[in-house]
């Protein structure tokens, strides 16, 4: 039996959806500009994994092999549109800022893959915690990405003003880079970089050696 | 639960009945949730739009003004409908005639209608907006029986994505007040900071119009010499966003040249 500690807690760090798993990254790079978007993506994320978690969990016995993959899709749209929803009344002006990315998701490799890895076999309690668990891992490296994006490139925190920009009449030249999807693409590969040396069994075995040099052996 | 052995989950009747369960459950909790919320995000838009109408018109101050405080501070505005095929201010009797209900009337969506909207041709469509919807929303505001701001819809094409906005002139219908962007999807930090306070402030006092009547405001690259001639009609650019910056530009050419508000502008300001 699984224990519900790792089962909320290994996600975070030793099984990292996006750091072991390479899932969601897609999201990573869109939604990591802002720490307020992204703590509100994650907070939604969360929430739509653990529930479709839960709900896919609770019929995983009656739902048929040949058509499991479209009902976990429709699980999961549903849910994702309640919190579109949600969000529309609730915050307005973060959701305005979110837009597509809410929709998006949908395609969130974590939902579909939680769902299928876990939920398919699992009772609905622990499902439920997995996918909160997923969903934490997932939060705990967009926020990692978004603060040093933020940081750096609005020179401010949560949009608090942390170095004061030139244009503000401060000293702080911020890195335009920051700001686009590139700069969350080296920051995950240094993130997973750290996270393998620390945790030296994520890595992985090499699939392929590169042979020695033909043309010079001969000689 | 339902593992027993004469349960036989890939039985076609089986699929079929939790394909359409799965389907009427997930249908109703949807259209459930929508309905539920429909009216807070009407609300939460329309709120939006005149938070928005305030701070372009300098009545909203961040901070300052409380969000309860909007509904009567929007309230002192006149709400009129601009014909823009006819270019001419309507009046409440043409209004109603037209069908038009000035607190529910969507431009966007009449734009996309083929029976309110015209296509431009591309000469005429500097702002790249392709269709204009014939009726245009404008809110006035008189301060001791006298024009004193002029508020415009505007919305033009970008770098990636529609820039939906507004422009506040005084009353002159020449010298602006103030703009907004309450819409768009810029490169945030690149293009999205139109939105930012800093640059918005570079605006009040610009003047649209040059000698010729002609819309003479640019949005430069780099800083404005102040020393310059021009310097009152032109606005520092945006670093790395020059595109953007010059949508900004092509969508004010259109929307306060001629061949939209421009006339409008002339009377209601009482220039010729």
């Amino acid at each position: 039996m699984l224990n519900v500690k790792d089962i909320l807690l290994n996600p975070i760090f030793n099984e990292n959806p996006i750091g072991l798993q390479i899932l969601g990254i897609c999201s990573a790079l869109a939604v990591t500009t802002k720490m307020s978007v992204a703590l509100v993506m994650c907070i939604a994320l969360t929430l739509v994994t653990a529930f479709s978690n839960l709900f896919i969990s609770l019929v995983r016995n009656r739902i048929p092999n040949s058509i499991r993959i479209i009902v976990q899709m429709t699980i999961i749209a549903s849910l994702v549109i309640v919190v579109d929803q949600i969000l529309g009344a609730v915050a307005y002006e973060i959701s305005k800022q979110l837009t597509v990315f809410v929709g998006l998701i949908i395609t969130n490799c974590i939902v579909m893959g939680r769902a299928e890895a876990f939920a398919m076999h699992n009772p609905p309690g622990l499902s439920f915690l997995d996918g909160i668990g997923n969903g934490l891992g997932y939060s705990a490296v967009l926020m990692m990405i978004a603060s040093i994006r933020e940081l750096f490139g609005s020179g401010s925190l949560f949009g608090i003003e942390i170095l004061p920009l030139v244009t503000n009449g401060g000293w702080y030249t911020p890195m335009g880079l920051m700001l686009l999807p590139p700069s969350a693409f080296f920051i995950i590969g240094l993130l997973i970089w750290a996270l393998r040396s620390w945790k030296t069994e994520q890595l992985e075995q090499p699939d392929h050696e590169i042979g020695g040099h033909t043309a010079l052996s001969r000689i | 639960m339902s593992d027993t052995p004469q349960y036989d989950k890939d039985s076609i009747k089986n699929v079929l009945l939790v394909a359409i369960t799965v389907c009427f459950v997930c249908a109703v909790v949807v259209s459930g949730a929508a309905v539920l919320l429909k009216s807070e995000r009407l609300a939460n838009k329309a709120l939006d739009r005149n938070k928005n109408i305030l701070i372009v018109a300098g009545l909203f101050e961040q901070g300052v003004t409380r969000e309860e405080e909007i509904e009567g501070l929007f309230n002192e505005f006149e709400i009129r409908v601009v014909d823009l095929d006819e270019q001419r201010l309507l009046s409440d009797e043409e209004v109603e005639q037209a069908g038009i209900d000035v607190l529910k009337y969507d431009q966007r969506k009449a734009a996309k209608n083929s029976e309110m909207s015209m296509e431009l041709s591309p000469e005429e469509d500097l702002a790249s907006i392709n269709r204009r919807a014939r009726y245009s929303i404008v809110y006035l505001l008189n301060k001791n029986g006298k024009l004193d701001r002029i508020v415009l819809p505007i919305h033009g094409y970008g770098l990636w994505s529609t820039l939906y906005g507004f422009i506040a002139l005084h009353g002159d219908g020449n010298t602006v007040s103030g703009i907004t962007f309450y819409e768009q999807q810029e490169t945030a930090g690149l293009g999205g900071e139109i939105d930012n306070p800093a640059w918005k402030a570079l605006w009040p006092g610009k003047q649209i119009y040059g000698p010729d009547h002609q819309v003479a405001l640019r949005v430069i690259k780099g800083t404005v010499d102040s020393r310059s001639a021009n310097a009152k009609h032109q606005v520092d650019g945006l670093s790395g966003a020059s595109i953007t910056g010059r949508g900004v530009q092509n969508l004010i050419g259109y929307w306060l040249g001629d061949s939209a508000f421009g006339p409008v502008l002339r009377d209601l300001s009482g220039r010729g």
